[in-house]
């Protein structure tokens, strides 16, 4: 597995997976991009555990739960570059809005007043929600942030490529928050 | 505005940015700087209603002048040198907008206005990638009982361009502003239901001129509220004529 290759990785936290649809749609610049980099950690590829050391890291989604916590906290500690991709990670977006109510009104809401059977707050298996969901660099410390929901292909192959090439992207004229 | 004197009137020299340019004395920095093609950021501006000052995105330096001053109200003056661009304004500029993302919801990926908003669009024109203060997640209301618009609170900047042109413009002045600081709303009437409003013609002037998803019509889904600001321009010259 050892290259000269740049190591990627990718994480989704809370999140709709969007922002990883609009990664796969770089489509054939992905071929190209496989010469690059190397993706070492992701929900597209199976590795368990999250290598010693990652050049970049793009993270989908805001932190929401105790898990997303303990994953960002050992990402961030083992990445170079740590980008926030798209506007939940970025804002925190769709996920923080059960952010003015409390958790256990929310909690309530989706598993006892909208379940007709079965009713039951999840206690094991499911990671505990934190109060609120907040933007990863709220948490941790971000380098670079792509706004967008999604940010096209086009915005992240830039972002990339500009990665790639060792500058840091300047992406005010290709992207904004709901982009 | 004000009425003009005959010492105000007079033509003024200034420098904006570096450039000589001309005025007359009753206009304000951020007209002179319009006229000029040189571009100033501005939310609570729209041109046809009383400028206010609330927004602060104008603000320019004054060589001489200590303090920022907001270019929409402050007047040209004679040999004035005025810098609309600077590292210092960029700074202040992308904080104000930094606060009034955190301070409601705007949440632009459901927005009824993405992609027609004057928020959305002045974050990624000052180039604010994200917020570095964090977000108070407050919980307003949104009233929908007016027959064809409604008021999202949350969504609201509070630049009260609803408020001066149902006053200056259509004359019922519905809408005025209750609380303070951050207790600040946007009301109907005496703080009442908008569709209860026994002062609101419905013309819908507010809902066009608001720069954000506050006001918007009924029945239109995320990204499809365009709003229409053509009639505002006109409707003023109209009265001044006529005045």
């Amino acid at each position: 597995m050892s290259s000269n290759k740049v190591k990627v990785a990718t994480v989704w936290l809370d999140g709709c997976s969007g922002c990883h649809m609009s990664f796969l749609d770089m489509d054939e610049r992905l071929v190209e991009l496989a010469d690059k980099i190397e993706l070492v950690y992701s929900p597209l590829v199976d590795m368990k555990e999250f290598p010693e050391m990652v050049d970049v890291t793009l993270v989908e989604g805001a932190v929401a739960s105790v898990e997303d916590l303990h994953k960002i906290r050992k990402i961030r500690e083992h990445t170079k570059i740590l980008v926030s991709l798209g506007d939940c990670a970025v804002t925190s977006n769709v996920p923080s809005m059960r952010n003015p109510f409390k958790l256990e009104d929310v909690l309530s809401r989706a598993y006892l007043e909208n379940a007709d059977l079965n009713q039951q707050i999840p206690q094991e298996v499911i990671p505990k929600l934190l109060p609120h969901a907040r933007p990863v660099h709220e948490l941790v410390k971000v380098d670079v942030f792509i706004p967008g929901c999604p940010p096209s292909a086009d915005t992240i192959y830039f972002a990339i490529s500009e990665l790639l090439e060792g500058r840091i992207p300047e992406l005010s004229d290709k992207t904004r928050f709901g982009a | 505005m004000t009425p003009t004197t005959a010492q105000q009137a007079r033509v003024k020299t200034l420098k904006i940015n570096g450039r000589d340019v001309s005025a007359s004395g009753d206009q304000t920095i951020l007209e002179v700087a319009r006229e000029n093609g040189i571009e100033i950021p501005t939310l609570c501006h729209l041109s046809g209603l009383t400028p206010v000052g609330a927004c602060r995105l104008c603000l320019v330096e004054v060589k001489g002048v200590n303090k920022l001053l907001p270019a929409c109200v402050t007047r040209v003056h004679e040999n004035m040198e005025v810098f609309t661009d600077s590292e210092r304004l960029r700074k202040y500029r992308r904080m104000v907008l930094e606060f009034l993302f955190t301070e409601r919801n705007h949440i632009c990926a459901v927005c009824v206005s993405n992609g027609h908003c004057e928020l959305q669009s002045l974050a990624q024109q000052q180039g604010m990638t994200h917020v570095r203060v964090p977000y108070l997640y407050q919980k307003l209301h949104v009233d929908a009982s007016h027959p064809r618009f409604k008021v999202d609170h949350n969504r609201c900047v509070l630049c009260t361009r609803c408020v001066r042109v149902c006053d200056e413009i259509e004359g019922a002045h519905t809408w005025d502003v209750f609380h303070r600081g951050i207790k600040a709303r946007v009301i109907t009437d005496l703080n009442q239901p908008w569709g209860t409003s026994e002062t609101c013609t419905g013309c819908g002037k507010c809902v066009h001129v608001c720069p954000t998803g506050a006001l918007t019509e009924k029945g239109v889904s995320v990204a499809e509220m365009a709003k229409r600001r053509q009639f505002l321009p006109y409707l003023t010259m109209m009265r001044e004529e006529r005045g």
